[in-house]
C-alpha cells in the first residue's frame, strides 16, 4: 500500500484538508518510535488504497520544536511514497520554504496551495504553472474549506504517485536532512519571479476587527463579556432542550421499560433501572448542552480569536510565569483538559511546560460544566444561573493563578514569546459541525464507558450488603462516607455527596450518573430531592470542590505521560486535591460564618 | 536611526538591519520572515507593556519587547505613511 504524507505550517487548513479527504475513517495511528497520536485514514488514490498520515504543523524542517522533531523522526525511519504539501497561499513567500526543503530531501511531492480565498481579498495573485515549472512539482491551487481543487488534487497526486519508480529510502533523507541552506536563496528567486504582491496588501477587515477586539483598554473587557454572553446563549438554549430529553427519558422508563421488566427478579430490575438506565439517561439528558458547547468552542478556536485572546493576556501571564499561549491553552482545557495537556508541547522549555500543565487540570471541563449545569439548576433560580456558572470559571481562573505565582520560581524560565496572528476566519456551518461532531463523539465514546462501570459501582455499594436499606448508612457506601466525614463535614459535603465525589475521581462524567443511582431517583424526583437534602452553601462547596480537586483518570495519565515524571505527576494531585479543600473550607466556613 | 524593534511606537515602520539572538529564537524567527533587509511596522502594542503586533510581509507576528530586542532596525525617514508592503 502507497503511504501519502500530509505535511505543513500550523494555520493553513491542514486539519480541515485531512478531515475533507478522510472523511470519517481517520483514525490515532501507533508508529514506533513517536510519541504523538498521528491521525492516519485510507482514502482511494487513483483506483487504489493508499494511507494517508496527518502529520504535525510545522514552520521548518529543521526547527527544534517537538513536532518539527516528530515530523524529522517520521520521515526518516518510515518510508513515504508521496508527500502532500499544503501551504497558504496569502503566505507564500515565507512558507514556500517548507516545499524547496521536502523537495531538497528527493522525496516526491505535490504542492497545494490553500485559501486561495483569502490570498485573492488581499489582492495576491500566484501563477500556478509558472511556480509548478520552477519549482518542478505539481502545483495545484485549493481551498480546504470549501472542497474546491480537492479532487483535482486528489488526481494529481495519483499521476504523480504512478510516476514514481523506486522510492527515496528513509536512510538517504536521514542522511539529507543534515544538510541544507541554499533553499533560503533559491526560494527568493522563485518568489521574486512567479509571485506578485500588490504594493498595499488589503487587510481591511481583519485589521478594523483588531482595532477593536485588540484595542488596548476595550479589548480584554471585550473579550470577558464575549465568553459570558456565549454561555449565556449555552444556558438558554440548551435549558429546554435539556428538560426535554428529560422527559423524554422519563416517560421511556414508565411507559415501556417499567413494564417490560416487570417480570425480572427484584435485584435484577433494581440493577437495570434504578442502576443504568438512571445512571446513564441522567448524564445523557446533558448531551444537548455538551453538543452546543462544543459547537461554540469549535466556532470560537477556527476564528482566531483565540491568539488575539494569547495577546491580549500576555503581559498578565508573564507575570505569573507563563505566557500567552498558556492562556489558550487553559481555554481550551475548557473543553477537555487532555488535549490541552498535549497542546503544551510547543513550549520548548520544560519548566514553563510544566508550570502550564499544573495549571491546565484547573480550568473548568465539559464534564466538570455538566455537574455544575445539574446542580445550578437545582439549587439556584434560573436568573442567578448563569451568573453562578460564570462566578465558577472566574474562580476557575482564580485558582490558575494562584497557582502559577506560588510555582513560578520553582518552574522559572525564559522561554521568547514570538507568535504568528492568523486573519480571522469564518468557519463554514459544516467546518463547525464536523469539529463540534468530532468532540462530542469522543465525549460521549469516553463518558459512556465509564459511566457503565461507574453507576454499576455506586448501584452496588449501595445496595450492598443485601440486608441494609438501599443508600442508607448501613451500607458499603455508607461506611465509606463516616470514613471521610472527619475531612469532609467541615466543608458541608454528606454522606450522598462524598460517594458522588469518589467516582468524580475517575471521571466527572459520572458524578451525575451516580447521585442519581445514591438516591434512587431521577428526573424532577432526583431534583427535589437533592433541594431537600441540600442548601445552596453546601451545593456550592460541592462545586468548588469539584471543580478544583482533580479532573479525572485520564488527566492524571496524560499528566504523567507528557511530563515524564510520576513526581511531577503526584505533585499535580495533591496540590489540586489540598487546594479544593482549602477553598470549599474557607468558603462553606465563611458562608456559616455570615449567616447563610 | 538605528534602535532595536522593541523601542519602535505603533505606526512606525522600520528595516531590519541584524537579528542577534539565540539559536532557538533566531530559527523560529527566521521561519517567521524576519530576515535582515525585510520591512516591518509595528501595528499595535497590548496594555501594560505588553508584547508588540508586528506586520512583517504578509504576515502579522505577536512578539514580547524582551525577544523584539533581538532585532535590530532602523526606522524609515518617512513615517507620514504608515502602511506596510
Amino acid at each position: 500500500m502507497k503511504r501519502v504524507a500530509l505535511l505543513g505550517m500550523p494555520n493553513t487548513g491542514k486539519s480541515t484538508l485531512f478531515n475533507r479527504l478522510s472523511g470519517a475513517s481517520a483514525r490515532v495511528g501507533n508508529w514506533p518510535g513517536i510519541t504523538v497520536d498521528l491521525m492516519s485514514a485510507k482514502i482511494l488514490l487513483g483506483g487504489h488504497i493508499a494511507e494517508l498520515v496527518d502529520l504535525p504543523g510545522l514552520y521548518d524542517l529543521h526547527g527544534f520544536s517537538d513536532d518539527e522533531h516528530v515530523v524529522r523522526h517520521f520521515l526518516s525511519h518510515h518510508p513515504v511514497d508521496l508527500v502532500l504539501i499544503i501551504l497558504n497561499s496569502a503566505q507564500i513567500d515565507r512558507q514556500l520554504s517548507l516545499a524547496l526543503q521536502i523537495r531538497a530531501l528527493g522525496l516526491p511531492a505535490v504542492l497545494l496551495l490553500n485559501m486561495e480565498d483569502e490570498a485573492k481579498r488581499a489582492g495576491i495573485t500566484i501563477d500556478a504553472q509558472a511556480m509548478s515549472k520552477q519549482l518542478g512539482m505539481p502545483v495545484r491551487t485549493i481551498s480546504a474549506k470549501y472542497g474546491q481543487g480537492c479532487p483535482e488534487a486528489l488526481q494529481l497526486a495519483a499521476q504523480t504517485l504512478l510516476q514514481q519508480p523506486n522510492l527515496v529510502t528513509p536512510e538517504t533523507i536521514a542522511g539529507k536532512l543534515e544538510m541544507d541552506n541554499v533553499i533560503e536563496q533559491e526560494m527568493h528567486q522563485i518568489i521574486d519571479r512567479t509571485v506578485h504582491f500588490p504594493i498595499q496588501l488589503n487587510h481591511s477587515l481583519t485589521d478594523k476587527l483588531d482595532k477593536i477586539l485588540l484595542h488596548p483598554w476595550l479589548g480584554l473587557p471585550l473579550f470577558l463579556l464575549s465568553v459570558f454572553l456565549l454561555f449565556q446563549f449555552i444556558f438558554t438554549v440548551g435549558a429546554p432542550l435539556q428538560e426535554g430529553m428529560a422527559w423524554l427519558f422519563d416517560s421511556l422508563r414508565s411507559e415501556v421499560l417499567e413494564p417490560a421488566l416487570a417480570s425480572l427478579p427484584d435485584w435484577l430490575n433494581g440493577l437495570l433501572l434504578d442502576g443504568l438506565y438512571t445512571g446513564f439517561s441522567t448524564v445523557a439528558a446533558f448531551v444537548p448542552i455538551i453538543v452546543l458547547f462544543f459547537l461554540v468552542m469549535s466556532m470560537v478556536e477556527d476564528s482566531g480569536y483565540l491568539s488575539r485572546a494569547a495577546f491580549l493576556m500576555d503581559t498578565l501571564m508573564a507575570k505569573m510565569g507563563l505566557d500567552g499561549r498558556g492562556f489558550v491553552m487553559m481555554l481550551m482545557g475548557f473543553g477537555c483538559n487532555v488535549p490541552a495537556l498535549m497542546g503544551t508541547r510547543v513550549m520548548r522549555s520544560r519548566p514553563m511546560r510544566l508550570l502550564t500543565m499544573l495549571t491546565i487540570p484547573l480550568s473548568l471541563c465539559s464534564a466538570r460544566l455538566q455537574v455544575f449545569l445539574f446542580i445550578i439548576a437545582i439549587l439556584f433560580p434560573p436568573s442567578q444561573a448563569a451568573l453562578v456558572l460564570f462566578s465558577l470559571y472566574m474562580v476557575s481562573f482564580g485558582t490558575i493563578f494562584i497557582t502559577a505565582i506560588l510555582f513560578k520560581n520553582k518552574f522559572a524560565s525564559r522561554e521568547p514569546f514570538v507568535l504568528e496572528l492568523p486573519p480571522y476566519r469564518f468557519p463554514t456551518p459544516q467546518q463547525i459541525w464536523m469539529r463540534g461532531w468530532q468532540e462530542v463523539k469522543h465525549f460521549l465514546a469516553r463518558a459512556t464507558k465509564f459511566i457503565v462501570i461507574g453507576v454499576v459501582m455506586v448501584w452496588l455499594l449501595t445496595h450492598l450488603p443485601t440486608t441494609a436499606v438501599p443508600a442508607s448508612a448501613d451500607t458499603w457506601a455508607g461506611s465509606i462516607g463516616r470514613f471521610f466525614a472527619p475531612v469532609l463535614d467541615p466543608i458541608g459535603i454528606d454522606t450522598q455527596l462524598a460517594i458522588a465525589l469518589i467516582f468524580g475521581f475517575v471521571a466527572k462524567e459520572i458524578v451525575v450518573g451516580s447521585l442519581a443511582v445514591i438516591y434512587g431517583l431521577q428526573g424532577d424526583a432526583l431534583s427535589q430531592q437533592i433541594a431537600a437534602n441540600i442548601d445552596w452553601v453546601q451545593g456550592m462547596s460541592f462545586m468548588l470542590f469539584t471543580l478544583i480537586y482533580t479532573p479525572c483518570l485520564s488527566t492524571i495519565a496524560t499528566l504523567k505521560s507528557e511530563s515524564k515524571s510520576s513526581g511531577f505527576m503526584w505533585l499535580s494531585l495533591a496540590w489540586s486535591l489540598g487546594l479544593a479543600w482549602i477553598v470549599s473550607f474557607l468558603f462553606y466556613q465563611s458562608a456559616r460564618a455570615l449567616g447563610y | 536611526m538605528h534602535m532595536h524593534l522593541d523601542a519602535l511606537k505603533p505606526g512606525q515602520s522600520a528595516i531590519i538591519d541584524r537579528i542577534h539572538a539565540e539559536q532557538a529564537l533566531s530559527q523560529r524567527l527566521s521561519a517567521l520572515g524576519f530576515r535582515a533587509g525585510k520591512k516591518l511596522e509595528v501595528i499595535r502594542q497590548a496594555a501594560f507593556n505588553g508584547p508588540l503586533h508586528v506586520r512583517i510581509g504578509s504576515t502579522d507576528v505577536i512578539i514580547r519587547l524582551l525577544d523584539a530586542k533581538a532585532i535590530h532596525v532602523h526606522l524609515l525617514s518617512n513615517q507620514t505613511e504608515s502602511t506596510t508592503a
